[in-house]
């Protein structure tokens, strides 16, 4: 089974090609073919990671272009952790497949969506199987254009336009220092490959300083697309898409391949301490960061969205620290409880015709199966005991504590705190009110059961964590568990339920008056509300001066650079009627210049003495 | 006969020459501006024979080649004529100055 890992991109790759160029006369059965597609892509990941248990690393590469004396290789490299992220992407990628059959139902684009669907899951899936940065770096080129395209589906609307454009430009900066890292590693080691680039780097062939460089670097990469501080700012704005691609792509996968690009390298990272520590307290700080401004924002997805960043935050954290398997193990179970909360909002959303929280005011409480869906994502991100986010979680804080980041340590903590408070406080707001009576429109059964399975998992799935440690092991010596003591277990539960009851308190029992709070603390709530003024700061400082140099070369071209070419076309072209002129037909006209020119070759003969 | 000095001669051909070349350049009437070409063609016709007189080596080549000279002004008058002819009936016109279709 194995040996046909290659043909997994290539069916979503056939339902893109299929659907794009004949997508109108399929526009009934589009959403079935995809669907049918991205299963026996899904089937035959469960067969490879089937063979992964025995084999471990499977390596297969063919040469692509040779220059020089360098071949470039493209091919497949499986491992468990590309075997993880292979399971991650095709299964939550199936399940938003099935959930689009309901949530697009008679979108008259639905064709090209799911074909832009079909891209964007070839590129991902390419992505976690390259075998070397080159090919990585084209997958992750080609999943930020699968973004591009279905943030921007909705193209009658601005807004989405802009954010699809927004998305675009932000990446492409961290892709930059992507680009550059690549470039610096293959002149220090002539390579490219995954396992030649740990060679080179067991081997210490690097130049000093390089190691730290390119780590940094490929982070910024990581930034750019997992949606870090000070590159955040596109995530929320993503939120224009649709629902399902906001959990695909957005919650899931493509916001996950940072880090996985992060963990890839990971022996990169672990030969720089510094390294290490800018990934650690990038993480950690968007995590706590972006936390506090979900604490305010009223729009039901965006407040998702910064949950995302703020996790994705935790698992940068936790790669940081050393924390190998709790950093993944985190990102496979918020795959599963962050894909479910978007999965669930997007229920709620087409049931209600609306998506800012206050106007939904526990309106969403007559969807019951939506309901208990959202709760038990809730109570996973937020940690409650036993739920896969109190695993992962817990991983994350005694890997922190193992490699001795007190001060991290606390952050987290609080992050942790803080995530229970605006989650609770999103889901009381959503299902527990007295909003309208009225029963809203019922959901299809296709949007049902990628919510019900889900809710398994993030229930379950972090009773795994063991198994988990042991499959990522087969290959890493850094992949290690962390366990904590007791005592930090019991503060992190104490932390979580706090939480929950504080939102309870606020904003179900309603002990403490929200607006009084507003008021009291006006200047804190404007700065979160504005999202701490970020995208005011990057408009009145980038984004004005870009602007400014753009005018400056529009005027320079239009007013110098234009007025110098139509003085040279019209000089010519004014010779030009001059010679024209000259030659009118009229023979009397060609004698007499002929007779004045002989006349000035006498004259200079004159003048000259008969020399010329 | 033999008073007259070279530089009547060569005066003459001159004053002929400069009247032909006048008229080939500002008459209109295409006649006029043939019978000039003849005129220049007769100033040089006698800058041969003065100097087939005068010349450093005076001898006979000279009136010789004005013979054939006149001949071939001759032959070529008759062209021009016949050519100004088939054009007066294509154009209705002898004017020099409308007859430029050749720059096209």
């Amino acid at each position: 089974m194995i040996s046909f890992a290659w043909l997994i991109p290539l069916f979503p790759l056939l339902s893109f090609l299929v659907l794009i160029l004949s997508g109108k006369k399929l526009k009934t059965v589009s959403g079935y073919l995809a669907s049918l597609l991205t299963g026996i892509s899904f089937i035959f990941t469960l067969g490879v990671i089937a063979d992964l248990r025995s084999v471990t690393e499977y390596e297969a590469t063919w040469t692509w272009l040779t220059i020089g004396t360098t071949d470039i290789q493209a091919g497949v490299w499986l491992n468990p952790l590309n075997g993880l992220m292979l399971f991650i992407v095709s299964f939550v990628s199936l399940l938003v497949h099935i959930y689009s059959l309901g949530y697009m139902g008679e979108n008259d684009r639905r064709a090209t969506y799911f074909a832009y669907l079909g891209l964007f899951t070839f590129a991902m899936l390419g992505l976690v199987m390259s075998p070397n940065l080159i090919q990585f770096y084209m997958f992750w080129e080609l999943v930020g254009l699968g973004s591009f395209l279905l943030i921007g589906f909705y193209l009658y609307k601005e807004s989405a336009k802009r954010a699809a454009r927004k998305a675009f430009i932000m990446t492409r900066i961290g892709d930059a220092g992507l680009l550059v890292g690549l470039i610096l590693i293959f002149w220090q080691t002539g390579s490219l490959s995954f396992t030649e680039i740990f060679q080179a780097v067991e081997q210490n062939e690097f130049a000093p300083g390089m190691v730290t460089l390119t780590a940094i670097l490929l982070f910024i990469g990581a930034v750019g697309k997992s949606g870090q501080f000070p590159l955040h700012t596109w995530l929320p704005d993503a939120m224009e898409g649709p629902t399902p691609v906001s959990a695909l792509i957005h919650a899931a996968t493509m916001v996950a391949a940072g880090v996985y690009l992060v963990a890839a390298a990971y022996p990169l990272f672990l030969a720089s301490e510094w390294a290490l520590m800018i990934v650690a307290v990038i993480g950690a700080f968007t995590a706590i960061f972006a936390a506090t401004i979900g604490l305010v924002q009223d729009d039901l997805k965006r407040v998702l969205a910064y949950s995302t960043v703020s996790q994705l935050g935790y698992m940068m954290l936790a790669l940081g620290a050393g924390g190998y398997v709790a950093g993944m193990f985190h990102l496979t179970t918020h795959a599963f409880f962050k894909a479910l909360l978007f999965l669930a909002a997007g229920s709620v959303i087409l049931a209600l015709r609306k998506q800012n929280i206050k106007e939904i005011a526990g309106e969403g409480r007559h969807l019951a199966i939506t309901k208990w869906g959202f709760l038990a994502g809730t109570l996973a991100i937020s940690g409650f005991p036993l739920l896969s986010g109190s695993f992962s979680k817990e991983a994350i804080f005694a890997a922190l504590l193992e490699d001795g980041q007190y001060g991290l340590l606390g952050v987290a903590l609080l992050t942790a705190f803080l995530t229970s408070v605006y989650m609770f406080r999103l889901y009381f707001m959503v299902f527990h009110g007295k909003g309208a009576d009225k029963p809203p429109k019922s959901v299809p059964v296709s949007m049902k059961i990628p919510v019900i399975i889900l809710a398994a998992l993030a229930v379950i799935s972090g009773f795994f964590a063991t198994g988990f440690a042991d499959w990522l092991a087969a290959e890493q010596e850094y992949a290690v568990l962390h366990h904590s003591p007791t005592w930090l277990i019991f503060l992190a539960t104490l932390l979580s339920l706090g939480g929950i009851v504080f939102a309870y308190f606020i904003y179900v029992r309603k002990q403490m008056d929200r607006e009084e709070w507003k008021t009291t603390f006006s200047s804190t709530y404007t700065i979160l509300y504005h999202k701490y003024f970020i995208d005011e700061f990057y408009q009145n400082t980038i984004i004005y001066s870009t602007r400014a140099i753009s005018y400056l070369m529009y005027y320079t071209e239009r007013y110098v650079v234009e007025t110098i070419a139509a003085f040279a076309a019209g000089m010519v072209k004014e010779i030009g009627k001059t010679g024209s002129r000259l030659q009118n037909g009229r023979v009397q006209t060609y004698g007499t210049v002929a007779l004045l020119g002989l006349a000035v070759i006498v004259l200079i003969f004159v003048v000259r003495g008969g020399y010329f | 006969m033999s008073s007259v000095p070279a530089q009547g001669y060569l005066i003459l051909a001159l004053i002929l020459f400069c009247i032909g070349l006048f008229g080939a350049l500002t008459k209109r009437n295409t006649i006029i501006v043939l019978i000039s070409i003849e005129l220049m063609l007769n100033a040089v016709n006698l800058n041969l024979v003065a100097f087939s007189k005068y010349g450093i080596n005076p001898n006979m080549t000279g009136q010789v080649f004005s013979l054939f000279s006149i001949t071939i002004a001759a032959a070529e008058a008759a062209v021009g004529i016949a050519i100004l002819l088939s054009l007066y009936r294509n154009r209705r016109t002898v004017h020099i100055d409308e007859m430029d279709t050749l720059k096209h």
